[in-house]
């Protein structure tokens, strides 16, 4: 288990949502821009990356109960994602770099997906 | 970097409270003619720094130990309080939010402030230690308000009693409404929670829900409803919609087979594993289409783990050749 806060800080990733919401513990992660293929391939605690910055990915991690959500290449969600986001207590980080680099670096720090 | 409002369940209480609600009441007094010697026996035997003075009514001042030790030092204690008092006094409405009391005690670097009315009545007295037992009384009684949710929604089945209890819940899904999708499945999900369910169980439920409910958002001429029965044992839930139908079931069933345009597959949707993505998760589902008529989408879902093996058990021997 990793926490989270370890990951947005050895990732050097920005919290744009529910960041004062404690530290969850990530169990492992999951990469994936198909919200249907996330609903089944992402589970509790899991960090999911992802290009999608839209509001259905906020559903999606609070239905899940995910631990947080990364997206990449620089998408940033708008207000009212934000604000869905904060409502349900969900976090959105973001960061510049591609998915590839954020698994990357995930699995360096001992985040691991499904076999 | 993007500004953005980042609000914490206590930042949320602190502009919500008012102070009535934290500061202590039956505030403690002294007149303006006590002597010092007088105001010496109250701060002990009540084990305080300072009192507010009042004329009546009227709050004309505050003395503190503070004020008590320079009277003893000059040997003045026979004066009256009114002579050695602060006039100065910061106040605080007792119907301003906590959050003011706290700018204040950040401004004036004072212990405590006085509460008072639109009258200017003295109504009460704030430390920091009344904000913070009041700020964590609050989120308890948030915390219980769930749990007291929770409670009754869990004995609600056998709280009334018939031969068979079921709750329904109905929800209305318009089409292309993105930015409502997932709301359904939420609820369901909270609706489940609280009624105690096991937490694998309402992970099946709330992935079948949401596909079903963004296929509605997605595909549905006119959108459609979202229809879920609980039962104690089992939750039935049925996505229904007028149109337009799909023209082969079973392809639709394959895995990776979509209809769905471009804009929607930007979205992320569109993989094709929506219907897959429920079968897995659904003890039972049934898809009934026809076209220009309208879907049908049953999806059953066992709440308990026994219950689920008996119903296996009872299929197998149905099953089983006689």
């Amino acid at each position: 288990m990793t926490p989270l806060k370890e990951i947005i800080k050895t990732l050097n990733l920005e919290a744009v949502s529910s960041a004062g919401l404690g530290d969850p513990s990530v169990v492992g992660g999951y990469a994936a821009d198909l919200l249907s293929c996330a609903m089944k391939g992402a589970k509790k605690d899991y960090v999911w990356v992802t290009l999608q910055s839209h509001l259905n990915v906020v559903a999606v991690a609070s239905l899940l109960n995910l631990a947080g959500v990364i997206i990449t290449e620089g998408n940033r969600p708008d207000q009212e994602t934000i604000a869905r986001a904060e409502k349900e207590g969900v976090i959105l980080l973001v960061t510049p770099k591609t998915t590839y680099t954020v698994v990357g670096e995930l699995t360096l720090m001992g985040v691991r997906g499904e076999v | 970097m993007a500004q953005v409002l980042k609000f914490t369940k206590i930042q949320e209480l602190i502009y919500e409270l008012p102070i009535e609600r934290v500061m202590k009441k039956g505030v403690i007094r002294v007149s303006p003619e006590t002597s010092m010697t007088e105001l010496k026996e109250v701060l002990r035997v009540n084990r305080i720094s300072g009192v507010p003075v009042l004329d009546g009514d009227q709050l004309v001042g505050v003395i503190s130990i503070e004020d008590l030790i320079k009277a003893l030092v000059e040997g003045d204690v026979q004066a009256p309080v009114r002579k050695r008092m602060t006039t100065r006094m910061i106040t605080v409405r007792e119907n301003e939010s906590v959050v003011e009391a706290v700018k204040k005690f950040a401004q004036y670097k004072v212990g405590r402030l006085l509460v008072v009315n639109e009258q200017g009545q003295l109504k009460g007295i704030l430390t920091g230690g009344d904000i913070t037992r009041g700020l964590l009384e609050a989120i308890s009684l948030d915390y219980h308000a769930e749990e007291i949710s929770r409670y009754r929604a869990k004995h609600i089945f056998e709280d009334i009693a018939s031969d068979q209890t079921s709750l329904i819940l109905r929800y209305k899904v318009k089409t292309k409404d993105f930015k409502q999708g997932g709301n359904a499945s939420s609820k369901i999900k909270r609706a489940l929670d609280r009624l105690g369910g096991v937490p694998e169980v309402i992970r099946r439920v709330a992935i079948s829900v949401y596909e079903a409910e963004m296929n509605l958002i997605i595909h549905a001429d006119e959108g459609g409803e979202l229809i879920a029965e609980m039962q104690p044992e089992v939750i039935r839930i049925m996505a229904i919609d007028q149109g337009p139908g799909i023209p082969d079931v079973e392809q639709a069933m394959s895995p990776g087979f979509s209809t769905a345009p471009n804009w929607i597959r930007e979205l992320g949707f569109g993989a094709g594993m929506g219907l897959m993505n429920i079968k897995k998760c659904a003890d039972s589902m049934k898809l009934e289409s026809a076209v220009g008529v309208g879907t049908q989408l049953e999806i059953v879902i066992y709440l308990r783990p026994e219950s689920r093996e008996e119903q296996n058990h009872e299929k197998e021997k149905d099953s089983e050749p006689s």
